[in-house]
């Protein structure tokens, strides 16, 4: 990310210590990670100690200090897509992409995590590749699904 | 500010509003173990070891006694059935990571706690911030805090900070109840710089 | 749009609005809350707006995208009125259909209704299905008539009457009089009086207040706050002012969680819409009264729905809880007086002083008054939300409105409270849903998540689960938590892989208490009781673990096996051609056999074996039978007309 957007971004939110999390929301959703760099200026900008910014960017399950994949898979693990399959479904798509929840593969294809429910109960188990959601997976499915990602 | 008179133990002890239950115990000799309380820095309440029974408005409850404000007819135990048993827990909890610190074992004697309770977990910080917040509060340095969250939370220096600054300090070295502190600053230095020996600096 | 200066000048607009709109026009409505939308509500809605206009009928038939109705099982749901009728589980291949012969030729297709499993009826219009018939939709129901974009739907149907009438025909002192009068409990979980908070809040000392909406939502399995954040902005908008002109607070925050962009973005809206037409900033409607309201997204943290956390959030300082003696609701963001109650909360208020606190307290039992909104999710046939008066049974909700268990399963627990509550079995079932009979039957109200549970779920499991959620969740601040859960995970992890010891039912207990009496927030105190009720309710599951290394639910992958039973294969192949590891030896007329080191228990065979054959079941407890010889392999299978 360019050093004039990080300032324009840090700008909407008038660079007022309270966003710190609105501005690293932002940050991460354009950026898809948060780099050492954009921290050290919001901490700098915000007048917020660089620690604080640190905790705060590994505190929050939004937020990623290392790159992403080009492609998330997020595997619901709520309740109700628990007592549907879920933890099955996990270990299939864990088995095919060779990653486990929070890591992402060696050629940034796929960042694999766990989410705690999507609101989309009646599909469960669901995955959601990229905004795409997949209900009503069996393991079975997953290597059709995943497959179709570059 | 007036006086408030509360009961400690059976004994009275007076008061000015403001003060917490652990200071008022203090004051009159009456020993409550802490381990992340510190008489200059703000309460942290994270231990929970201080936790005493109090009664108030006719029902009984644990407080954190280094938070907790005296008010008028306070009734407080600093030893209990319940006391101990949570502090015996507490403090197993805490030796399956530092069964070696010298503050545990002392109170582990006391409560009879077991440090083999627990199977033994690699990291020895106990978590009680207060090298965080001494050097957030005293030093208004910041050079070392926390990352993550729950069982992943550790303590982290930030490096351009901390190789400037924690050398000629190490205020916080002392206050550590384990070993965690100075193996953090020891490992962070060596991943960061290039000298062959930091510790025999 | 200039802004509104008075409430006559707002009844003037309101039916202006009414007077613009034909209640015969033909209108088609579509469900587009985030559940439908993940079932492909907007290729509906697109080949829906592509049809009409391709029809030329764009003037003739208005099409109106909803938030979620609740029936989200038969999603994506489309209505049709002036008829009412009601379409269920629509394609966009099904809309040239609906255009061609319900609206122009009013026919109604029948392929399209809901089905009665239980008579095999079909049903056209909506109040007719008996999960919509046997609810008391008074907080939710206004979703189906509104799109969330578009204020004016919200004044169409009467909404932005009881702002007005609070503000200009009520004291501050007698709205809060009002909502005490209702005692409205928090939908959030806790179930604490909102009327004597907010009168807490009022009296503190202090001139800057704040009111608070708490959208976080973190239980997982409970989707309510974000159906009604979604549908129906102005109602929880509506309500949050109500609430700041009875404490004194000209401030309101709306925390979000990140995970629910579609609230975020139609709150967002719908607070710019407020804005324009006066009913948000300086002077609203002339009365005076000054409110503005910020949306604050949460970023991916259970335990910052906390409030103090939230709180905390709210200042830009990691949400972690604050261990505190002095209630938020006098020294809350920035040490000021802050009221924060759940969505839903805020959605009964508007009802409150519209109605009366008489009307509200005519519904639900002694000491839960008005209706509660439930995610009615997992083994369950009709997967929605469900809004009942408190007092309704747990077995009218699961079996009359949710219809019972799929497959023809056993029904076996019933969780609600997510993560802080607990499970209760069939014995329970004519459990009232009221605040206190939950507490006191071992589990709580929650914010209104409601998982099922059938034969095939492990009890055991289901504490691991919620113990690895907080696992995840904890904040980790304080020892009671982080080492606690940590600890008991451990041990229960160990129960579900057949490690399991005696004492360890013992050592969850002691450690449950420690937890309860010591921890820092509610996460800590309340982590025990999934743990609890488990073992309250459901002891045997518990023993066969540990000391049969047996799952009675056949579920602990580590104490399951799948055996092919010989005498019931007939070597189809199908289980063979499945199996992702290809852990299953045999061909044609060659009986099956799985190699039990290389299965990894995905359940693919069991799945994938003809019900009529039903070859493989699940053995725990005790060893899998030696395979069958190789000589003996070989059969003849029955042919099709023995079978």
């Amino acid at each position: 990310m360019d050093d004039s957007r990080l300032e324009q971004i840090i700008d909407t939110h008038q660079s007022t210590a309270d966003s710190l999390i609105q501005i690293l929301l932002d940050i991460q959703a354009e950026n898809r990670w948060l780099p050492k760099e954009a921290l050290e200026r919001v901490s700098e900008k915000l007048q917020v100690p660089l620690s604080r910014v640190q905790h705060a960017a590994t505190f929050y399950k939004a937020f990623s200090v290392v790159p992403k994949g080009r492609h998330e898979i997020h595997v619901c693990m709520g309740t109700a897509c628990h007592v549907r399959g879920a933890p099955r479904l996990l270990d299939s798509i864990q088995d095919l992409v060779g990653i486990k929840p929070g890591e992402t593969d060696s050629e940034l294809k796929f960042s694999l995590e766990t989410v705690n429910c999507l609101g989309c109960c009646a599909l469960g188990p669901v995955i959601e590749v990229d905004g795409t959601y997949h209900g009503k997976m069996v393991p079975a499915q997953t290597g059709e699904i995943l497959k179709n990602y570059e | 500010m007036s006086d408030i008179t509360i009961t400690i133990d059976g004994k009275q002890v007076n008061a000015k509003e403001g003060t917490t239950i652990l200071e008022a115990a203090q004051s009159i000799g009456i020993p409550i173990p802490t381990l992340c309380h510190h008489p200059n820095l703000e309460p942290y309440g994270a231990c929970r070891i201080c936790m005493v029974e109090i009664e108030a408005r006719g029902r009984t409850s644990m407080v954190t006694s280094c938070i907790y404000p005296v008010e008028p007819g306070l009734v407080v135990k600093t030893r209990s059935e319940k006391v101990d048993k949570t502090r015996k827990m507490i403090l197993q909890l805490l030796l399956a990571h530092a069964p070696d610190s010298e503050i545990l074992k002392e109170m582990a004697k006391e409560y009879g706690a077991d440090k083999d309770r627990f199977e033994k977990e690699p990291s020895f910080c106990i978590h009680c911030g207060l090298c965080v917040r001494y050097c957030a509060e005293i030093k208004k340095l910041n050079a070392v805090g926390f990352i993550d969250r729950g069982t992943k939370r550790e303590i982290s220096f930030i490096p351009d900070i901390a190789l400037k600054e924690c050398w000629n300090c190490k205020e916080c070295f002392p206050l550590c109840p384990t070993e965690a502190l100075q193996a953090a600053y020891v490992f962070m230095k060596l991943l960061t710089t290039d000298t062959p020996n930091p510790i025999s600096e | 749009m200039t802004r509104i200066q008075s409430p006559a000048a707002l009844e003037e607009i309101r039916k202006d609005i009414l007077a613009h709109r034909d209640p015969q026009k033909p209108c088609i409505i579509l469900c587009s809350g985030s559940a439908c939308l993940a079932s492909r509500s907007k290729e509906v809605a697109e080949s829906l707006e592509a049809e009409i206009e391709k029809q030329g009928l764009t003037a003739a038939v208005d099409i109106k995208k909803t938030g979620c109705h609740g029936f989200c099982e038969r999603g994506p749901i489309m209505i049709i009125l002036p008829e009412d009728i009601c379409y269920v589980q629509i394609v966009p291949e099904d809309i040239p259909e609906i255009i061609s012969r319900t609206i122009k030729e009013k026919q109604v297709i029948e392929r399209l209704l809901y089905t009665d499993p239980a008579t095999g009826e079909k049903i056209t219009y909506e109040s007719d299905i008996p999960f919509y018939k046997h609810q008391e939709r008074l907080v939710f129901g206004a979703n189906r008539r509104i799109d969330p974009k578009n204020i004016e739907d919200y004044l169409a149907i009467g909404g932005y009457s009881a702002l007005p009438k609070a503000l200009s025909q009520m004291t501050p002192e007698q709205v809060l009089g009002e909502v005490k009068k209702a005692n409205l409990r928090g939908r959030g979980g806790g179930g604490f009086p909102a009327g004597r908070k907010w009168e807490e809040c009022r009296n503190a000392p202090g001139d800057i207040k704040y009111v608070i909406v708490n959208a976080d939502e973190g239980d997982p399995g409970a989707y309510k706050d974000r159906s009604l954040l979604e549908g129906n902005p102005h109602l929880i908008l509506e309500g949050l002012m109500i609430g700041g002109y009875a404490i004194g607070a000209h401030q309101g925050y709306i925390y979000v969680r990140q995970e629910y962009p579609l609230a975020v973005d139609n709150v967002t809206i719908a607070i710019k819409q407020a804005e324009q037409y006066g009913l948000l900033g300086n002077n609203i409607l002339g009365s005076g009264f000054d409110f503005t309201v910020k949306v604050h997204k949460g970023a991916g943290a259970f335990v910052s729905g906390e409030s103090s956390a939230l709180m905390t959030a709210l200042e830009g300082r990691v949400g972690e809880p604050r261990p505190k003696y002095i209630h938020t609701a006098i020294k809350g963001v920035w040490d000021r007086p802050s009221d924060l109650n759940n969505v839903e909360t805020w959605a009964n208020v508007p009802l409150i002083i519209n109605n009366g606190a008489d009307w509200f307290t005519g519904m639900g039992t002694e000491g839960s008054k008005g209706t509660k909104i439930f995610s009615l999710v997992g083994k369950i046939n009709n997967t929605g939300l469900v809004e009942v008066p408190m007092g309704v049974t747990l077995r009218d909700i699961i079996f009359t409105i949710g219809g019972g268990i799929p497959k023809e399963k056993k029904f076996k627990a019933v969780q609600t409270g997510g993560p802080s509550g607990g499970c209760l079995p069939e014995e329970r079932l004519d459990t009232q849903v009221d605040f206190d009979e939950l507490t006191n039957a071992g589990s709580m109200m929650g914010s209104g998540g409601m998982i099922i549970m059938d034969e095939d779920t492990c009890m055991v499991d289901v504490a691991r689960y919620f113990l690895e959620f907080l696992t995840g969740e904890s904040c980790g601040k304080c020892v009671p938590c982080r080492e606690g859960i940590r600890q008991m995970l451990k041990i229960l992890t160990n129960i579900t892989r057949g490690k399991g010891k005696e004492g360890d039912i013992e050592l969850l207990e002691e450690m449950a208490e420690v937890l309860k009496t010591a921890a820092l927030c509610a996460l800590g105190r309340t982590a025990p009781n999934p743990v609890l009720s488990t073992i309250h309710y459901f002891k045997d599951e518990y023993e066969a673990h540990i000391r049969e290394k047996k799952c009675p639910a056949y579920s602990c992958k580590e104490l399951i096996a799948y055996y092919i039973d010989p005498e019931k294969c007939q070597a189809c192949m199908l289980c063979a051609k499945k199996c992702p590891v290809d852990a299953i030896s045999g061909g044609k007329n060659l009986i099956h056999i799985i190699d039990q080191e290389t299965c990894t228990k995905c359940e693919t065979c069991y799945d994938a074996c003809p019900p009529r054959f039903k070859a493989i079941r699940k053995i725990s407890g005790e060893p899998v039978p030696p395979p069958v010889p190789e000589e003996a392999r070989t059969i003849t299978r029955r042919s099709k007309k023995d079978e």
